[in-house]
């Protein structure tokens, strides 16, 4: 699914360059579910983003799904993004002038289209189906962060990257979550890469890849 | 169905996110289309009563002056030649066909007074025919007859403001007025035309038989010793032909006044219809002048929208990252704010519409600055206004959506 082959990526920082990223070789197979762990600055979101095509690489090359993304336009990029990746984030990034409804039929907004009778059974699979004309304000941490795995999956993408699912959960709400999404995962069989600081959360995963000063360093099989 | 309301449906709560702002926002639109509605229906509204006023002079009428124009509708000598004649009347009534009544005239300025009231007037000395070409109505008693023309009766008909300012309270018909050294008998008072902008108003008028006014004070005779008129004017039974009855009157003229094909006329053939669409041109002129002018409020308006949507990109730039990663392309984002701002404009238009509307409408009734003036608030305009406040929202809403679309999605989900 995923193969990354001494990727490398560097921000500049005034007239030097920062290197975060110092030459990553991973190979991830179709329906795994990995964990990354590592210290913060450790270059970990940073190859999540990468993962997702939402930052450009440096040096090196990225294969998606056997296609080399490397050199894709932006457009090209955008398209990926709509229909191999869901994303889920740490602060939910759901948008606040719509209801879990609305916000569910956004990820099919760009991928495909919009089918409200799909994100009412995504919403009704993460158990919010009586919150669906709720503001994101109007609901818990926990009940947001289900709201925003049913848009990821919604359009059932082959790929669901997530950046510290649980970091602003509770660790009960947090296992919740995690509960969900390691169902869901065994259901419709997509590759999950998850970054975490948890090592309780991680062991949800059959991979778990450490991180430090932008190298891979231990991978752990659980 | 649902591809295209969608958007809309997005902007729509995009707008209603921030209420307050975007009613302000849309206010510079709502004025400018306000005051272009406005404008443009106080523009075609004078236009339709000028119009109105020189047709109900009557559309099928051809006036024939004395003296050449030199440049085309600049009378350089009108008026003060002596071309024209009784005799050329009476030859185009019997030989230029499609010529309803021809009404000969001529004028003169003399002093009019009854008892102690005295005042200046124009004397038209005309033939009964002129009732007929002018559609004259009267008021009181009768107008002129074809005996009194015949005759050169010492009568008049006069108009209902002259009849008040020389008579007042007393009762005008069968009055006596001094004329030059002659007395005149008031036989007919016309009914009062109201204001008509100026135009040949007849409420100041003194009308005579042309027979009387060429005998008491005006004797003037071309050397062949025909009776010279001021103007000849005629009607035209089927408006299609006026322009054949043109070439005609002229062509009888020229030979009536033995001008070689060298000369230039020594008259002037206007027909109303000539008159009316050069004074519609110039209108219409006038209106797209004014609704320039709203123009510039709309102007500012549209900067308004751009302002606020450059502000709203940098608000919702997060929300720009999330949908980035939800796999928006940079067309999806750019056509989102692009909708959102011609949206905004738009609902502006409507309202200002609304408002010109009403404005428009007060001024109908209440009236502008002492004089009536019926606004015309048509289709055309309403529409003109709506579709450049679409526009406007384009156009001031294109830099705001490019820049959106241009940002970078891992920046754009940092940004707090």
């Amino acid at each position: 699914m995923i193969r990354l082959e001494n990727l490398t990526k560097a921000y500049p920082m005034g007239k030097r360059e920062l290197e975060v990223l110092k030459g990553i070789n991973l190979h991830i197979k179709k329906g795994e579910m990995v964990a990354i762990m590592g210290p913060s600055g450790s270059g970990k979101t940073t190859m999540l983003n990468l993962i997702g095509c939402l930052d450009s690489l440096t040096s090196g090359s990225y294969f998606l799904d056997g296609r080399e993304v490397t050199n894709l336009s932006r457009t090209e990029l955008a398209q990926v993004r709509a229909e191999k990746i869901g994303f889920i984030f740490q602060s939910y990034n759901l948008l606040p002038q719509f209801s879990a409804q609305a916000n569910v039929e956004l990820g099919m907004r760009y991928a495909g289209g919009i089918d409200s009778a799909r994100a009412q059974a995504a919403l009704e699979r993460v158990g919010l189906a009586d919150r669906a004309h709720h503001k994101p304000t109007e609901l818990s941490g926990g009940e947001q962060q289900r709201v925003a795995i049913a848009r990821a999956l919604v359009k059932n993408p082959p790929l669901i990257l997530a950046d510290e699912p649980t970091g602003n959960l509770d660790s009960h709400t947090g296992e919740e979550v995690m509960t969900i999404l390691t169902d869901l995962h065994n259901e419709q069989h997509n590759t999950l890469v998850m970054i975490t600081h948890e090592a309780d959360i991680a062991e949800y995963c059959q991979r778990v890849i450490h991180f430090k000063d932008g190298l891979i360093v231990r991978e752990d099989a659980s | 169905m649902r591809k295209l309301l969608e958007p809309l449906a997005n902007a729509w709560v995009g707008i209603q996110t921030h209420k307050l702002r975007s009613v302000l926002t849309i206010m510079g639109i709502v004025i400018g289309v306000g005051a272009v509605i406005t404008l443009m229906s106080i523009g075609r509204g004078v236009q339709e009563q000028i119009i109105s006023n020189i047709s109900s002079m009557g559309s099928d009428i051809v006036t024939i002056s004395p003296g050449a124009t030199s440049e085309r509708g600049v009378w350089s000598a009108a008026g003060s030649a002596t071309s024209l004649t009784l005799e050329d009347a009476e030859a185009i009534a019997e030989e230029v066909p499609y010529v309803g009544v021809v009404a000969p005239y001529s004028s003169s300025s003399v002093q009019l007074g009854v008892g102690g009231n005295n005042t200046n007037s124009r004397v038209m000395g005309v033939t009964p025919a002129y009732q007929d070409a002018y559609n004259l109505e009267v008021a009181q008693g009768a107008f002129l007859s074809e005996y009194n023309y015949q005759s050169g009766s010492k009568v008049a008909v006069i108009g209902a403001d002259l009849a008040d300012t020389l008579f007042k309270d007393i009762e005008a018909l069968g009055g006596q007025i001094r004329m030059g050294t002659s007395i005149v008998t008031v036989m007919g008072v016309l009914e009062s035309e109201g204001t008509s902008m100026g135009f040949n108003s007849t409420d100041d008028a003194i009308f005579i038989p042309l027979s009387t006014l060429q005998q008491s004070l005006s004797q003037q005779r071309t050397s062949t010793g025909d009776h010279v008129v001021s103007s000849i004017v005629l009607t035209v039974t089927e408006s299609a032909q006026t322009d054949n009855v043109v070439d005609d009157l002229t062509e009888l003229l020229r030979d009536r006044h033995r001008l070689t094909a060298a000369d230039e006329d020594d008259f002037t053939i206007s027909s109303m219809e000539e008159l009316l669409s050069t004074v519609s041109e110039t209108t219409e002129t006038m209106t797209l002048f004014l609704g320039a002018i709203a123009g510039i409020a709309l102007l500012v308006g549209g900067i308004g929208v751009m302002n606020i949507m450059l502000v709203s990109v940098v608000e919702r730039t997060r929300e720009i990252g999330i949908r980035k990663a939800l796999g928006a392309r940079e067309r999806d984002i750019w056509g989102q704010f692009l909708v959102e701002s011609a949206v905004l404009s738009f609902s502006g238009g409507l309202i200002g519409v609304a408002g010109g509307w009403l404005v428009s409408r007060l001024i109908s009734n209440a009236g502008l600055m002492g004089s009536t003036i019926t606004t015309v608030v048509s289709s055309d305009i309403v529409a003109l206004a709506l579709g450049v406040s679409i526009g406007i929202g384009l156009l001031f809403g294109f830099l705001p959506a490019r820049r959106a679309a241009a940002l970078k999605p891992i920046e754009a989900l940092r940004h707090e």
